[in-house]
C-alpha cells in the first residue's frame, strides 16, 4: 500500500524523542520520556506495558488529546506532517484520518444519542454527506463488523446494545470515516472473554483487507504477539523493546520484557505459583536516573544504575538495556 | 411512551383532585365568616341571611359542598365574586393574559440568559468565568421583591429607560412595561439556571464520549452543542422548569410591585377583602398551572433522555 498522504517517507507514523509532562499536583510531571516509534503504512504495531506505562498517552499524544496544560517535546510526523503545528480543520482531518477505538464503548459513545446518530455525525460533519447516503454507509458497516439488522440498531440507543455490539459500532464507527491509521486504546479489555475473541478476529481481519496501519494498546503481550506484527514494550513513559512479535514474544530481549512474559500463566503447564516481578511498576516521574526497570530487574548491575540506555539495535529489533547482548548470548537463543 | 403518558395523566389527574381539596379546605378553615364578608359588617334580617345562605350553600355538611364546588369549577363556573358580584371565571380570564404574558417573558430570559450565562462560564474559565459566578451567586440571592425595587430605582426612575408601573397598551408598550416585572421574576432563577448550567456543561466536557467526539474530528461548536450541551440539557430543564412553575406564585409579589392587573396581584387584593369565592378560583388554577408545568417537565425530560423508563415501574 503507498503512503496515503502522497509522501516520500515510508513511515506513516514516526515518533521521534517524544517527551511529554502533565500538570498533575501543581507541577509538571513526565509521563513520557524519549518515545520512539515507528508505524509503517498497512503495519500492525502493538504497545504492549502495565498501567501507567504510558502506552495510551503515546496513542493520545498522536492525535493531539493530551488533557490541558501537557507540555510536549519531541516530534510526531503523521505522513510526513508535524502534528504538532496542525491547527483547526486541519488537526480535526488527522483526527479523522486516525480514529481511536477506546476501551469502554459504553463510557465512549454518549448515550443520550442513537446509535445511527453516533455512526453518521462525523461523515456529515466532514463530508456533508447527506443523512440518507450516511445511513446507508453505516448499515454497510455494521453488517462488515458482524451487526446484523443495522436500520433497526441505527434507532437504537447505546444503553439497549450489549458492551460487543457497542465496540463492534465503535470500530464500525472508526472505519467508516476512511482512516489511515487505526488506534485501538485496549478494545478488548471490557468485554467478555468469549466476546473477546469475535471482536479482535473482526478488528485484525477488517484491517487486513483494507491495509490499514494499526496501533494496538493492550497489556496482553499474547495477544499483541498474535495480531501485530512488530511489539514496543513501554515501562514507565519508555520504550524498552521494539521487535517483530513472535520473536520478542518468544525470545525476549529486555529483562522486563522477559518478566512480563513469565508472568503469564500457561495454559498447557500445571504452575504451583504464578511468577510475579518484585516491586510495583512505575510512572515516568518516579523513574530512578538509570534503567527504569533497574529496582526489580533480575539481571541488575552497577552500570544499570549509572546510565540510562538509549534504544540500540540488536537481533532485528531495538533495545534498552546496556546487558542485552550479554543477556542475549546467555539465553543462547535457538533461532540463531 | 402512549403508556407512560397514560400513567402520567392518572398522575396528573389524582395530583390535580388533591390540591383541589386542599385549597378548598385550606379556606374553609381560615378564620372569617363568609357571611360576615357578604353583609359587609351590617346584620342583616333572617330572610337575607337565609338567601344568601341558600346561594353559597353555606348550610351544607362540607363534603358536599366541596363536590358542588368542583363540579362546577370542572365545568368553568368558579362561582360569583362576593364583592364585585361577577363570575369569577371571567374576572380570572381577563387577567390571566398579563400573567401569562408575564411568565413566558420570565422563562425566556431564564432559559436564553442562564444558559448562555452558564455555557460562556464552562467554556471560558478564568476571568469570565470568575465574573459570571460571582455575579450569579450575588443575585442568586435575590428575592423577586428586592429586585423589583433595585429594577425600578435603576431602570426606571433613574435611566428612565423603561416604564415602572401598568400594564401599558398595544404588543410593544406591553412588552416594555413587562420587561422590568419579567426580570425582577426571572433575575434569581437566571442565576440558578446559569450556575446548573456552568456545573453540568463542566461535567460533561470532560465525559469520555465527549472526548471520542473531540477523537473523531467533530468542530468545536459541533462537540458542545451535540454532546455537552444536549446531555447537560435534562439536569437544566429540569431547574429550569421547577423555576418556571415557582414563578406562577411569585408572580403575585411582582405584580403588586408594578402595578399588574394581573392574576396574583387580584388573589391578594381578593384574599385581603376575603373574597372568597375568588381567591379559591385563582389558587385553583394556580395550583393547576403549577401541577401541569411540572408534568410537562418530567415528560420532557424523558424525551430528552432515553434512559429514562418510559414503561413500568421505575
Amino acid at each position: 500500500m503507498s503512503n496515503p498522504f502522497g509522501n516520500r517517507t515510508s513511515d506513516l507514523l514516526d515518533i521521534s524523542g517524544l517527551t511529554v509532562a502533565l500538570p498533575l499536583g501543581g507541577r509538571h510531571r513526565t509521563v513520557l520520556s524519549d518515545v520512539s516509534l515507528r508505524v509503517g503504512a498497512g503495519e500492525a504495531v502493538g504497545l504492549v506495558g502495565e498501567s501507567g506505562s504510558g502506552k495510551s498517552m503515546t496513542a493520545r499524544s498522536i492525535v493531539r488529546l493530551l488533557p490541558a496544560g501537557a507540555h510536549t517535546e519531541g516530534s510526531i510526523r503523521l505522513g510526513g506532517a508535524d502534528v504538532a503545528a496542525l491547527r483547526g480543520p486541519a488537526l480535526r482531518d488527522l483526527r479523522r484520518r486516525v480514529p481511536m477505538v477506546f476501551q469502554d464503548p459504553r463510557a465512549h459513545i454518549n448515550p443520550v444519542r442513537t446509535i445511527g446518530d453516533f455512526l453518521t455525525e462525523a461523515l456529515r460533519a466532514h463530508s456533508r454527506t447527506p443523512r440518507r447516503a450516511g445511513q446507508e454507509r453505516a448499515v454497510r458497516m455494521l453488517e462488515e463488523v458482524g451487526v446484523a439488522d443495522g436500520r433497526r440498531r441505527l434507532r437504537q440507543y447505546p444503553h439497549e446494545l450489549s458492551g460487543g455490539l457497542l465496540q463492534r459500532v465503535m470500530i464500525a464507527a472508526a472505519l467508516l470515516t476512511e482512516p489511515h491509521l487505526l488506534l485501538a486504546d485496549e478494545p478488548t479489555t471490557a468485554l467478555d472473554v468469549t466476546t473477546q475473541a469475535e471482536v479482535m478476529a473482526i478488528l485484525d481481519e477488517l484491517r487486513r483487507e483494507r491495509g490499514l496501519a494499526m496501533l494496538f494498546i493492550t497489556h496482553d503481550l499474547e495477544l499483541a504477539a498474535a495480531v501485530c506484527d512488530r511489539t514496543a514494550v513501554m515501562y514507565a513513559g519508555r520504550v524498552m523493546e521494539v521487535r517483530a512479535s513472535d520473536l520478542l514474544h518468544q525470545h525476549p530481549l529486555h529483562p522486563y520484557t522477559a518478566a512480563l512474559t513469565a508472568a503469564r500463566p500457561c495454559l498447557d503447564r500445571r504452575a504451583e505459583r504464578l511468577v510475579t516481578t518484585a516491586g510495583r511498576p512505575l510512572s515516568a516521574f518516579e523513574a530512578p536516573d538509570g534503567c527504569p526497570f533497574a529496582t526489580r530487574c533480575a539481571h541488575v548491575r552497577q552500570r544499570c544504575h549509572d546510565t540510562r540506555p538509549g534504544l540500540r539495535p540488536l537481533a532485528g529489533g531495538q533495545v534498552a538495556c546496556v546487558r542485552a547482548e550479554e543477556l542475549h548470548q546467555e539465553r543462547a537463543v535457538p533461532h540463531e | 411512551m402512549a403508556a407512560y403518558l397514560m400513567r402520567r395523566a392518572l398522575m396528573l389527574a389524582a395530583t390535580l383532585l388533591v390540591s383541589s381539596f386542599v385549597v378548598f379546605a385550606g379556606l374553609s378553615l381560615a378564620p372569617g365568616n363568609p357571611l360576615a364578608t357578604l353583609s359587609g359588617g351590617r346584620s342583616l334580617p333572617p330572610e337575607s341571611v337565609a338567601v344568601l345562605v341558600q346561594r353559597y350553600h353555606l348550610n351544607e355538611p362540607f363534603l358536599v359542598q366541596y363536590v358542588t364546588w368542583l363540579g362546577n369549577a370542572v365545568r368553568g363556573d368558579l362561582g360569583v365574586s362576593i364583592i364585585l358580584r361577577q363570575d369569577v371565571s371571567d374576572l380570572i380570564s381577563s387577567r390571566s393574559g398579563t400573567t401569562i404574558a408575564l411568565i413566558l417573558y420570565a422563562a425566556l430570559i431564564v432559559l436564553v440568559g442562564g444558559v448562555a450565562l452558564g455555557l460562556l462560564a464552562a467554556l471560558r474559565p478564568g476571568i469570565v468565568d470568575a465574573i459570571v459566578v460571582m455575579s450569579t451567586a450575588l443575585v442568586v440571592a435575590v428575592p423577586p421583591f428586592v429586585a423589583a425595587i433595585v429594577l425600578i430605582g435603576v431602570f426606571a426612575v433613574r435611566l428612565r429607560w423603561l416604564p415602572a408601573l401598568g400594564n401599558g397598551t398595544g404588543l410593544w408598550e406591553g412588552m416594555r412595561h413587562l420587561t422590568l416585572p419579567a426580570l425582577a421574576l426571572a433575575a434569581a432563577a437566571t442565576a440558578a439556571v446559569a450556575r446548573v448550567t456552568r456545573t453540568t456543561v463542566r461535567q460533561e466536557m470532560g465525559r469520555e464520549h465527549v472526548q471520542t467526539a473531540i477523537s473523531r474530528g467533530l468542530p468545536y461548536p459541533a462537540v458542545v452543542r451535540r454532546h455537552a450541551l444536549r446531555n447537560a440539557a435534562v439536569p437544566i430543564s429540569t431547574l429550569a422548569g421547577m423555576t418556571v412553575a415557582s414563578m406562577i406564585a411569585l408572580a403575585a409579589v411582582v405584580e403588586r410591585a408594578f402595578s399588574l392587573n394581573g392574576l396574583g396581584a387580584y388573589l391578594v387584593s381578593a384574599a385581603l377583602s376575603k373574597d372568597f369565592a375568588v381567591v379559591q378560583g385563582i389558587s385553583l388554577v394556580l395550583v393547576t398551572a403549577f401541577v401541569l408545568v411540572n408534568t410537562l417537565v418530567d415528560v420532557g425530560a424523558a424525551l430528552l433522555d432515553p434512559r429514562i423508563k418510559l414503561g413500568g415501574r421505575a
